[in-house]
């Protein structure tokens, strides 16, 4: 029995890890505002405002376990969100809104997945492209106007999307755990995610083992597509107003969260779990560092310092090393003495 | 120019299990098959023998539907095969333990065994975790003789050693239960213990009643367990023996031959 928790230890250190910062940073938030820590309030306004930021980065984490990268989906969120706003301010049906919204958010992932897959092109560098395709289409529809969304209100859709449940909870969380436990399960427990794990590890073999990998890569850039829709369709109908700047101010947020989660951009592994707490910890930080009586200005340096300490972490565990001895080792190097 | 230009199987081996004929494929501008006939009778081990280069590893890549012939047909126990893709190739029965084993490292080791074909509830998709695990804890111990401690199913391949790797990729043709087993170079970095090892699943299998495609550029492992050799240079057969025709010294003296000219005397 023992044996068996020791093992789970060793297999879960790295999510046991990213949990350990978490808790640290709240806990230092609350040592340094008790008052605002210790309430219901602050939980609400992050309830209400991470869930954006996570579920982009949770249909990130398959693309970065394949080893390859999104760029584009903070203009795919906003290209949706424009059409949803549009759609909705044309024919008063949220639902046809929302269905023609998400079906663009598929229709941009495909198309991405045809750049990459079949055309050749490094996602990394298509995807920037299509960062600005798809941002200067928002701003060409939209002639760079904003679009009001308050008639939205009092529809059960604006409900199960981001209404209150039981006047406490913003539905949108509800939403982002749910994603976040169909991701695990999908990654964890089912045949896709295996093939995703294949195919970021090793594509060759996994296509000699007769995985697609092709059709993988094109589902899960389809899927980012879609998340960026519903990101963008949750985000909008929270503040009821589309701006024609929905989505910008994602990028570095949710990839950070990815990689912070423990997700390696050398692809193969990745955590969905991991990803939800990156997301959580990205998301409070700020609040966090202002609330603690901590000048805003040192937020952006807060921020590094706890990706590259939480990659440097990871970095050891791979290698297997304690971090100690790496330390050491390192410090050592520096003198020219190193031992084998 | 055969040497001994018998495309059949051994004698008693009636109707063949595979049978490839006048394979081309060429990559670029560059030709890798030209027009190979090659057959695999019903519980027969045959060794596909040639250099470097010859273009053993592009017909079984062909064979297995890893690659598409530029022409030529592939016939399954007499039916030519239509679409032949990696999954219908292993859904007839074929399974390949590839040269360099075919392995995502960073997975474990009941991931590895169970690629491209996860034990799953029905149709659902979901995987069957604990029994997968289980199956593979079995079949590493039973089968291929995995004796060290400590070893359970969630262990990384990354670390294990050459043999121990093979012993994966053995394993997983195995569980299969293929009717032809395709070895490409198992013996490759192997220790001798290791390589004993390969040697005597390739014997199990023949007493199963399987199929073995043992390829090599090194026939003295490939002597001792295999009933005919086909030779292949630059992308054609050159020739064809039988065990009990041809002496392990007079088939390297054949190769040696063939290295030279191209074509055999």
């Amino acid at each position: 029995m023992l044996e068996k928790i020791k093992l789970k230890i060793i297999e879960s250190r790295l999510q046991l890890s990213i949990l350990g910062v978490l808790i640290i940073v709240f806990v230092l938030f609350a040592i340094g505002n008790p008052r605002t820590f210790l309430s219901y309030r602050i939980y609400y306004a992050f309830m209400s405002t991470i869930p954006f930021a996570a579920i982009l980065a949770l249909s990130l984490t398959p693309v970065v376990i394949l080893g390859e990268m999104d760029l584009s989906f903070p203009s795919v969120m906003g290209f949706c969100a424009w059409a949803f706003a549009a759609v909705f301010n044309q024919t008063s049906n949220i639902y046809t809104a929302f269905v023609v919204s998400l079906a663009v958010g598929l229709i941009a992932g495909f198309i991405n997945s045809v750049l990459i897959v079949r055309v050749g092109i490094p996602s990394l560098v298509v995807t920037i492209g299509m960062m600005f395709l798809w941002r200067g289409l928002v701003m060409i529809a939209s002639g760079g106007l904003g679009l009001s969304l308050v008639k939205t209100q009092g529809t059960i859709l604006y409900k199960a999307l981001v209404g209150r449940i039981g006047g406490e909870v913003p539905a949108q969380a509800v939403w982002a755990v749910a994603i976040a436990v169909l991701y695990g399960l999908i990654l964890n427990r089912h045949r896709f995610g295996a093939h995703v794990l294949y195919s970021g590890d090793d594509a060759v073999s996994a296509k000699m083992m007769g995985v697609n990998v092709e059709r993988v890569k094109t589902i899960v850039f389809m899927q980012v597509g879609v998340c960026a829709a519903f990101a963008g369709i949750l985000v909008t109908l929270e503040v009821l107003y589309f701006w024609p700047s929905t989505g910008e101010g994602y990028l570095m947020k949710s990839l950070a969260s990815v990689f912070i989660g423990g997700t390696t951009v050398f692809g193969g592994t990745g955590t969905i779990f991991g990803t939800f707490i990156g997301a959580i910890i990205m998301g409070s930080l700020e609040a966090g560092i202002v609330s603690s009586g901590i000048s805003g200005f040192w937020t952006q340096f807060i921020f590094g310092l706890v990706i590259v300490l939480s990659l440097t972490i990871y970095a050891y565990m791979s290698k297997r090393l304690s971090l100690g001895r790496g330390l050491i080792r390192s410090i050592k190097s520096l003198f020219g003495r190193v031992e084998k | 120019m055969r040497d001994n230009a018998v495309i059949s199987p051994a004698p008693g081996v009636t109707q063949p299990l595979v049978k490839m004929v006048n394979i081309h494929k060429s990559y670029g501008g560059v030709t890798a098959l030209n027009g190979v006939d090659f057959v695999v009778g019903n519980n027969e081990i045959v060794g596909l023998i040639g250099d470097n280069g010859a273009g053993k590893s592009t017909l079984i890549k062909v064979l297995t539907g890893v690659e598409k012939q530029g022409e030529g047909k592939i016939y399954w126990k007499g039916k030519e095969i239509e679409k032949h893709t990696v999954e219908n190739s292993r859904n007839m029965g074929i399974e390949t333990v590839f040269q360099d084993r075919a392995l995502a490292e960073k997975q474990n080791i009941w991931r590895n065994l169970f690629m491209g074909r996860e034990m799953t509830y029905g149709r659902t998709g979901f995987i069957k975790v604990e029994e997968s695990k289980k199956e593979a804890i079995n079949l590493l111990k039973k089968m291929i003789g995995f004796t060290q401690s400590g070893l359970t199913p969630n262990l990384g391949v990354m670390g294990l050693s050459g043999g121990e790797k093979q012993g994966i990729a053995i394993a997983r043709a195995l569980y299969f239960d293929a009717e032809l087993i395709i070895l490409d170079e198992p013996t490759n970095n192997l220790s001798i213990s290791e390589t004993n090892k390969v040697l005597n699943f390739v014997k199990w299998a023949k007493e199963q009643g399987k199929s073995c495609i043992f390829i090599t550029h090194s026939i003295y492992h490939v002597y001792s367990v295999a009933e005919r050799f086909v030779v292949l240079d630059r992308g054609n057969t050159v020739g064809e023996f039988l065990k009990k025709d041809i002496s392990l010294d007079g088939l390297v003296e054949k190769l040696e031959y063939v290295a030279k000219h191209g074509v055999l005397a």
